[in-house]
């Protein structure tokens, strides 16, 4: 039956026919349906019918614990905050309220230029989009101005993307170039304690505005205790019913996307497994360096890893197959650095808590440069076995 | 030589010296967070290439080979400033901000380039064109990213506020990127980009 829709719809569409303009969307719609019509040009390597959409399916698919998670955790921490009790049901409807529209807003403006650059460059529309937009949304604070973040994947998907020449061609993961965007241009958006938590009118006192990692910074007299006496136990922490960007949260959430991914290797678990052993790595340094038991250099590896975007920069954002090195011994390197970099940039800089981002986009550039000197290592080793034998 | 309007207009547009040469990028992101100073450092840069242009090329066949280089920096660090001390005289806000910029207008590539590249081998009167097309063609750039830096970073132009309240207050907020130095870079890429396209010129 849709079939029949399209096959009738086709001509308009080619060239020369009336809707020429049109036809990222037909493609993009007949691939949502259907497999390529088109036969694939020069050599094909087939494993299986696995492509972009699947992959990118399959990414969209680990991310939706996170989403469904961080929409009832908006609600619970906003009824929290008004000191009433969180009800299953009204905070999955209040985290629905805030989530749909910033979703909404995310995915029209996103596709919209994406389209608008196919019809220009004459080219199918790619699905690159799809992940990028589930995951803008899931990096901001629930408080985040629908303006800001329309500006913000204007400029992840142009700068970030386009000009390089689109999906697969970026340097930077495209999420995170549209939080830097407004890292950096509306600091206010994403700093402070007020951000984290949507409320309507002031919060009462016993509820606590601060993130984890805001709690651990302040923190003159122990950063374990004080996360305590905030109610930040390790297994809440884990579970993530705590304020923080929307999809960050829970680390419960976030293992069950990595094991989606790992499983269906869409995901490099070499990437997921070195961020945690650089993470790792460069914690126990700094607990061996703590000058005292009270400063964020003691601060154990657990809290780390519960604490912010640990988790879901090491398994959605560090393991985006574009701006991630390639080699496998380039992955190790890769993710060992962006361990280290998070927990240089938590510990040691007093003006950011948080490091996840910058290491991630940090690292993103080093990439190229990494896959080069591992691939120019591995020849070195052929050549001299070679050799030898 | 006649009045060639090609001297005079290639480097405001085909040729210029920012986007399609990309020389004077330093001072282009340096100065360009508010339009005012953008302005009178194009300004500025008018003046110092189209008179030690015209300077050089009254003297280019009495300058011998070997030192040139030298004496064409005593001519633009003399030109330079003169411009410094005028700015200082009458204008002395503004020199405060500009600060050292205006000193390093000796070492923007642009003035040493068309030296080399022109009033060594053209009589004075085209080398004053060429001159002040090139310092106009700077000077426009600088403008265009000055007034985008300080209408979407501080919301204001030329020291005034456009941007009205009520916008404030509704849940606008200034744009943080635009003042620092990636904004003016993400700015003259957006402009290079579009003009490129518009030409469609190329590098080799």
């Amino acid at each position: 039956m849709i079939g029949k829709i399209f096959n009738a719809l086709k001509p308009h569409f080619e060239e020369g026919g009336r809707m020429r303009a049109a036809w990222p969307i037909y493609d993009a719609l007949l691939t949502f349906f259907y497999r390529l019509p088109r036969p694939t040009t020069g050599g094909a390597h087939i494993r299986d019918a696995y492509d972009l959409k699947r992959m990118m399916m399959t990414v969209v698919i680990a991310l939706v614990p996170c989403a469904f998670f961080g929409m009832y955790n908006l609600g619970h921490q906003h009824f929290l905050s008004q000191g009433l009790t969180p009800e299953f049901l009204p905070s999955m409807i209040e985290g629905l309220k805030v989530l749909a529209p910033l979703y909404a807003v995310t995915y029209a403006v996103g596709l919209s230029i994406e389209l608008a650059f196919a019809i220009v460059r004459k080219h199918e529309m790619s699905e690159g989009f799809f992940v990028t937009g589930m995951l803008i949304p899931l990096i901001m604070p629930p408080t985040i101005p629908l303006w800001q973040l329309a500006l913000a994947t204007a400029f992840a998907v142009v700068l970030g993307k386009e000009v390089f020449g689109g999906t697969g061609m970026n340097i930077f993961n495209p999420a995170l170039v549209a939080r830097a965007f407004i890292f950096f241009a509306y600091p206010k958006s994403l700093s402070g304690h007020d951000v984290w938590t949507l409320t309507s009118g002031a919060p009462v006192d016993a509820f606590t505005m601060a993130t984890p990692l805001a709690v651990a910074h302040e923190a003159a007299a122990g950063a374990m205790g004080h996360l305590a006496d905030k109610g930040y136990g390790l297994w809440k922490l884990f579970i993530g019913l705590h304020p923080g960007c929307i999809g960050e949260t829970s680390e419960a959430a976030i293992l069950l996307g990595a094991s989606i991914l790992i499983a269906t290797g869409v995901g490099s678990w070499r990437i997921i497994f070195s961020v945690f052993a650089g993470g790792a790595a460069a914690v126990f340094l700094f607990n061996a360096l703590a000058p005292s038991p009270a400063s964020i250099m003691a601060l154990p590896l657990q809290y780390h890893l519960t604490m912010g975007s640990f988790a879901f920069g090491a398994v959605f954002m560090a393991t985006d197959p574009v701006s991630a090195a390639s080699t496998n011994g380039g992955k190790y390197v890769y993710g060992f650095c962006i361990g280290v970099l998070i927990i240089l940039v938590r510990v040691l800089n007093p003006a950011y808590e948080e490091g996840t981002m910058l290491a991630i986009l940090c690292m993103n550039v080093f990439a190229p440069l990494i896959d080069y000197t591992s691939l120019r290592i591995h020849m070195r080793r052929r050549r001299f076995r070679a050799k030898a034998g | 030589m006649a009045f060639d309007k090609k001297i005079l207009l290639e480097p405001v547009s085909e040729a210029n010296p920012i986007t399609i040469q990309i020389l004077g990028i330093c001072s282009a992101l340096a100065v360009t967070s508010r339009l005012k100073t953008a302005v009178v450092m194009g300004v500025s840069v008018i003046v110092v290439v189209a008179l030690s242009n015209v300077v050089i090329s009254l003297i280019r066949e009495r300058i011998p080979s070997k030192v040139r280089i030298i004496i064409e920096m005593t001519v633009i660090a003399t030109l330079v400033i003169l411009v410094d001390q005028f700015l200082k005289a009458y204008a002395f806000q503004l020199s405060k901000q500009l600060s050292v910029f205006v000193g390093l207008i000796i070492t923007n590539c642009i003035v040493l380039g068309r030296l080399e590249a022109f009033a060594m081998s053209n009589p004075p009167l085209p080398s004053f064109l060429d001159g002040v097309g090139n310092g106009v063609g700077y000077a426009l750039v600088l403008a265009v990213v000055g007034f985008f830096r300080e209408l979407l970073g501080s919301g204001s132009l030329w020291g005034h506020r456009i941007i009205p309240e009520p916008f404030y207050l509704a849940g606008y907020a200034d744009n943080g990127l635009m003042v620092l130095a990636p904004g003016a870079f993400i700015i003259l890429s957006l402009i290079i980009w579009l003009q490129r396209t518009m030409t469609g010129y190329r590098e080799d």
